[in-house]
């Protein structure tokens, strides 16, 4: 058992003990190191100020991600590559490509956001030489800017583009290298890191993980950190002991079967992304709408899962496709339909000791229909007001089976089995939909909160049932902000 | 100077009117660029946290911070006792806003403690161990709320007539009453407020302030403290964004710091997290507009009457000139012939409200497209068509009279409007759009094109002034100061450029320093859009007093006439010689030539009478227009904008690429502040919008597909302001508005444009979706 973790930080090979479980990367960066180029802005994971690099190797091939270090948690990053701002003009001061062509074509205006925004253009810039507006506008969805307007930046994302990495970059050029030394940096052995009588805890297996959480019963599992980071920065929880999970490459296998497709509970957002655009993508297009880029970097499906929010994106779009879930424990696994996870507001079938291990999605049979409908005040990077998913079989133009679930209606994801009811063994005509629609009142008594009325809520649901009609009726119509763009 | 090496150029390096970069640029992208938190800490540097009221309005009964103090860490707790003179923070002096609440409290968030600790992460967890024991007394958070309860106004209201609307109300052919309610902002400037005092000697005291308004924290800690403002020196080299936000807000973080540092003669920083910042420092006004309006069949207005209601929040901070520019700015581009406007400056039980970019501006602008777009559908025209039929007249066409008294003299609205409907093909795709709209269920598609005119300078006139600091050292650098402040805008760059014409020197020959109460004194907010206006005119006359005294002496010792003496690129001719800049500068320090002054402007003809609503409060107006195309979602009110258009006028740029940067940045704002940007309190009085999870500023994806922004060159102010330039700050802020007005006309198809959608602001996608429930109901 070692009590330290190790990381590159820039150039810097550091290895540290000296940190509690919740100390963020944030004020890691800015108080230890001095490194002040990475800002906060609002230390939730929305602002994108305080965006840096974080390398890590998946599957032995060295991926750059950028990151919010404001709710990442120090502790996540054993036999990582931190790269800030700071990192990326070249020792004579000459500007990195991406700086330049923010500075060319007056990108920044304040200047605090700015630092942030160089480190997603870099992240996108590394991954996608010759990205389209679209991918631009997805890759700086996790970075606000209250001064340009932004047209300049997409401008600047553009001209980045026109170089490429050279030998000289300060990630790209010594990319084996770092490869070589993260490989060497990574734990086997669980390390336990000890501050102030609070640790932090990184199972060196699955096995070992099973093994600590029998033992701790008040631990809190950490995967990206995306929710229970606030948990920290906004309601100054301690957290102890705190479970690291993100580095476990069991967690991490994203398989497509024969059957279906098996997501470990450590993919993150990003890492299923290509795969479920491909096999599903209405549940691909979702993805594209949960949080910003940084947080799809981080945050994973299984941890959307597993802390039971009753407006997570994933669950009721998953409920829909009819997944399956399985929790694991030192005693083994149990499975479950998804939907039988959430019993109340709060309260999830999760005993002591469990942990999400996995998920299972079958496959959407041949004919079938499936689509997902997240409302939310501002379209990308916002909690939606209502997100649901709506599957649909067809036997001779009659209703053979109708799964739709939301979320934001009610204490947890929930299945609108009244209207599945009415529609149920029903021809799939506009009059049956219509007829079905008034079920919803049955389904869900919605609040009323600054996201939605429950009036607004309630009509919009009823909307999209009619949305998917017609959409399964070759009638769509749907705003699209890049209509001529492949989805 | 050896002369060899001395090659004459053309033009100069950053001259006025060419797009030069901010000159920060390479710091920010570079994480160089120091904003307050990121200056080397001094050494045994304690950290603050606010201790806030969890109640709308109530008695403070106990205040039980015992086991806050006990905290390992804590160094002490300061109340309303701890505060050395007046336990007042009211920016105009009303003597209505405590420092910390002694008695009660008055809004949720509202400042009752505050903790001094080892760090900050300690002080922020001890602030939350106060038992606080509070009875209730009732509260209002909102406009109606505070009709409702008979709310005093927090500052004598405002009217402004003219005419006889009174009678002439009446004799109109046709009449039409409404409401319309317009959202507050929040400012979501990136960095938080931030104070860092670190203490001096005596009575001194040294703040390091994230502030539109050094001056005004100068006074603020010298009132709190009860020291002079000679004792005090606050300091500001950038803002990570102020919009407003940080005219008057940021004094009370700098009252608390000062108040710690002195205390314990220690260095003490206040930075609140973004919850508490957007908590405890207010926003813009929300307003509700109650007009009534007579007009034509053509629709030509007759009359108008509008009594403009604003949440100001419990004390008057900026109110009274933020209702009073609402006013101001209600007529939009139009002018009225019989009009009456009343301001409802109304007290709530919320943050006090305060300056935003507009400053009442654009809620009394939207309220007079409102009225045109009541009378456009009224009348079954194009809105475009009514806005032109009202555009104020040219000098003597007996249409230049605003509510306010002042004549319109250099209006250039109409040709404004004119370019962009033409440039944007408007008439051709507004009849395409209703085309489409007939054939399309779901989707509807609308598009406006409204125009913006704004009056520059303060309505308080005794802020029209500045001074500005030029030292040319002898080795030919140039230092810069001036009572400006950055906060992202490029107002060290548009005044370096100032400077480097003026002495015709490649402007890397001039040092951008920190604004500074110990330079320039006495200066007012970098706000009203007039920090370019007021600064660079005062720097360009300490230029003018140090070339003034160069030329003398040249033409005294190369024995010419001073008529023979010209600044040229980087030298200087005397007679048929050419002399480098830095030999002439030289001679001049040997010479005992004083190479330092200190500039001064202010601003001409303005003056204002508030009581009798008369006056010429602005020096000139800046005209701009845009068109935006909209498509809604008429199942869920979603939306996209799919292109805008904008011509704004700028006068005679001083730099096209800085203002074309305003320009868009302020869009985007105005955009988002009608559309996606609600604030949202509870029925307990606490505003549950208090982050960017819950508070939806627009992204990237959000801005217009298609968004073509041009400057209207061929402008020049008719006042001979800076190179005859306009101020930028403000005036495009309101290009929002055709945003919001495209959407409504997509709103209005779903009735065949019969009716006035009457959309409130922010058009979220649910007031959107309930418009057109509304509408297809009637």
């Amino acid at each position: 058992m070692s009590g330290c973790i190790r990381f590159i930080l820039n150039e810097q090979e550091i290895e540290t003990g000296d940190f509690g479980p919740t100390d963020t990367l944030l004020d890691y960066l800015r108080l230890n190191r001095r490194l002040t180029g990475t800002k906060e802005g609002c230390a939730e994971g929305d602002c994108g100020a305080c965006t840096v690099l974080v390398g890590r190797l998946v599957g032995g091939r060295l991926v750059y991600e950028g990151v919010n270090a404001c709710i990442r948690f120090l502790g996540s990053l054993n036999a990582t590559h931190i790269v800030t701002v700071e990192h990326l003009a070249a020792k004579d001061g000459a500007l990195h490509p991406v700086q330049k062509a923010m500075v060319d074509c007056h990108g920044s205006q304040c200047g605090f956001c700015t630092p942030g925004f160089v480190m997603s253009l870099y992240g996108l810039w590394l991954a996608n030489p010759k990205p389209s507006r679209e991918e631009i506008e997805r890759a700086l969805q996790g970075n606000l800017c209250r001064c340009t307007g932004y047209e300049a930046i997409i401008k600047a994302a553009e001209q980045a583009s026109l170089s490429r990495p050279s030998a000289s970059d300060p990630v790209y050029g010594g990319h084996e290298k770092v490869a070589a030394r993260l490989e060497a940096l990574a734990a086997s052995e669980t390390v336990v890191v000890e501050k102030d009588g609070e640790r932090a805890i990184l199972p060196g297996s699955v096995a070992e993980l099973c093994r600590v959480l029998a033992e701790e019963a008040k631990s809190t599992i950490v995967a990206g950190s995306t929710d229970t980071g606030l948990w920290v920065t906004k309601q100054m929880r301690k957290l102890d002991p705190v479970v690291f999970i993100n580095h476990l490459p069991e967690l991490q296998q994203l398989e497509v079967r024969d059957d279906g497709i098996r997501i470990g509970a450590g993919v993150t957002y990003a890492a299923a992304f290509d795969t479920l655009s491909r096999e599903i993508p209405a549940f691909g297009a979702l993805i594209a709408r949960i949080g910003g880029q940084q947080v799809r970097n981080m945050g994973t499906i299984g941890g959307n899962i597993a802390n039971g929010s009753p407006i997570g994106d994933t669950p009721p779009a998953l409920i829909a496709l009819g997944a399956i879930l399985t929790l694991r424990s030192a005693a083994g696994t149990r499975t479950m339909p998804l939907e039988s996870y959430f019993i109340a507001y709060g309260k999830q079938d999760r005993n002591p000791g469990e942990f999400v291990e996995s998920l299972f999605i079958p496959h959407p049979p041949k004919d079938s229909h499936y689509a997902v409908y997240k409302i939310s005040k501002r379209r990308d990077e916002d909690i939606s007001a209502a997100c649901g998913g709506f599957f649909l079989e067809l036997e001779a133009g009659s209703v053979k089976t109708v799964r739709i679930a939301f979320g934001g209606m009610a204490g947890t994801p929930k299945r609108a089995s009244a209207v599945e009811a009415a529609l149920m063994g029903q021809p799939w005509t506009e009059a049956t939909v219509k007829a079905a629609q008034p079920a919803f009142d049955a389904d869900y008594q919605p609040l009323t909160d600054w996201r939605a009325t429950a009036e607004y809520r309630q009509l919009t649901v009823k909307n999209l049932l009619y949305r998917f009609f017609l959409e399964t009726t070759g009638q769509k119509q749907e705003l699209q902000r890049y209509p001529d763009a492949a989805e | 100077m050896d002369k060899t090496t001395f090659s004459p150029a053309a033009t100069i390096k950053g001259p006025m009117h060419s797009s030069l970069r901010h000159d920060s640029a390479h710091k920010h992208v570079t994480g160089a660029a120091e904003y307050i938190d990121d200056i080397p800490e001094p050494a045994g540097l304690l950290h603050g946290a606010l201790g806030l009221s969890d109640r709308a309005h109530a008695e403070l009964i106990s205040v039980d911070l015992s086991e806050v103090a006990a905290q390992p860490g804590v160094i002490c707790v300061l109340t309303a006792k701890d505060v050395p003179s007046v336990n007042d923070i009211s920016s105009g002096g009303w003597h209505d806003e405590p420092l910390m609440a002694e008695t009660k409290v008055e809004f949720h968030g509202q400042v009752i403690f505050a903790v001094i600790a080892e760090t900050r992460d300690i002080a922020r967890r001890a602030a939350r161990k106060a038992k606080i024991e509070y009875r209730d007394l009732p509260h209002w958070s909102d406009i109606d709320g505070a009709l409702a309860a008979n709310a005093p106004c927090v500052i004598e209201p405002m009217v402004l007539h003219r005419g006889a609307p009174e009678t002439e109300m009446d004799k109109a052919p046709r009449r039409l009453q409404g409401t319309f309610r317009v959202g507050g902002q929040e400012h979501f400037y990136l960095e938080s407020h931030i104070a860092l005092a670190i203490p001096g000697e005596d009575d001194e005291v040294s703040i390091w302030c994230s502030t539109q308004h050094p001056s005004e924290v100068q006074h603020i800690v010298g009132h709190v403290m009860g020291i002079p403002s000679n004792a005090i020196t606050v300091n500001v080299r950038r803002m990570g964004g102020g919009f407003g936000g940080k005219e008057t807000q940021g004094n009370q973080f700098a009252a608390l710091a000062t108040i710690a540092a002195k205390k314990l003669n220690r260095a003490v920083k206040f930075r609140p997290d973004r919850d508490e910042d957007m908590t405890a420092t207010g926003k813009r006004h929300d307003f509700r507009v109650d007009y009534d309006l007579g007009f034509d069949d053509e629709g030509r207005i007759h009359a108008v009457e509008a009594t403009f209601a604003a949440r100001c929040g419990f004390s008057a901070d900026l109110s009274g000139p933020v209702t009073d520019r609402a006013l101001f700015h209600a007529d939009s581009s139009y002018f009225y012939p019989h009009v009456r406007f009343a301001s409802k400056p109304l007290k709530t039980h919320t943050v006090s409200n305060t300056a935003f970019r507009g400053f009442g501006g654009p809620q009394g602008l939207i309220a007079g497209e409102r009225f045109i777009e009541d009378i456009a559908y009224a009348v079954g025209k194009d809105p475009l068509e009514i806005r032109k039929l009202n555009f104020y007249g040219q000098p003597g066409s007996g249409r230049t009279l605003t509510p306010y008294h002042q004549e319109v003299a250099d209006n250039i609205i109409a040709r404004v409007v004119a370019e962009l409907e033409e440039s944007t093909d408007y008439q051709a795709r507004r009849k395409a759009i209703i085309a489409y709209n007939k054939t399309s269920p779901v989707l509807r598609k609308g598009i406006a094109l409204t125009p913006v005119k704004f009056g520059i300078s303060f309505t308080m006139t005794a802020f029209n002034q500045a001074g500005a600091l030029v030292h040319v050292y002898n080795d030919g650098s140039i230092h810069l100061n001036h009572g400006g402040t950055e906060m992202g805008q490029g107002l060290y760059t548009k005044v370096a450029q100032v400077v480097a014409d003026a002495f015709k020197v490649d402007i890397d020959r001039v040092k951008i320093t920190a604004t500074t109460t110990g330079k320039v004194p006495n200066t007012s907010a970098t706000a009203a859009s007039s920090g370019t206006d007021l600064n660079g005119m005062a720097a360009w006359d300490a230029c003018r007093q140090i070339k003034a005294r160069l030329v003398t002496f040249v033409a005294e010792t190369w024995k010419v006439a001073e008529t023979e003496v010209e600044f040229l690129p980087n030298r200087i001719r005397i007679g048929a010689e050419e002399v480098p800049f830095n030999e002439v500068i030289r001679k001049a320090y040997f010479a005992r030539i004083q190479l330092s002054a200190a500039g001064f402007y202010k601003t001409p003809k303005i003056h204002w009478d508030r009581k009798a609503g008369r006056g010429h409060p602005f020096y000139y107006f800046a005209y701009g227009a845009s068109c935006s195309e909209v498509t809604i979602d008429t199942l869920t009110g979603e939306y996209l904008v799919d292109r805008t258009d904008i011509l704004h006028d700028v006068g005679r740029s001083l730099n096209p690429d800085i203002d074309k940067g305003q320009i868009e940045g302020a869009f985007v704002q105005g955009m988002g502040w009608l559309t996606t940007e609600e604030l949202w309190w509870d029925g307990k009085g606490r505003l549950r919008t208090h982050a960017p999870s819950t508070y939806k500023i627009p992204l990237a994806s959000d801005r217009p597909k298609v968004f073509n922004v041009r400057l209207a060159e061929w402008s020049e102010n008719a006042e001979p302001t800076i190179g005859r330039s306009k101020a930028v700050g403000e005036p495009p802020f309101m290009l929002g508005i055709s945003v919001f007005e495209a959407l409504s006309m997509a709103v209005a198809s779903v009735a065949d444009y019969r009716i006035c959608p009457r959309l409130d602001a922010p058009a979220t996608p649910e007031r959107v979706l309930m418009a057109v429930e509304r509408l297809k109901a009637l």
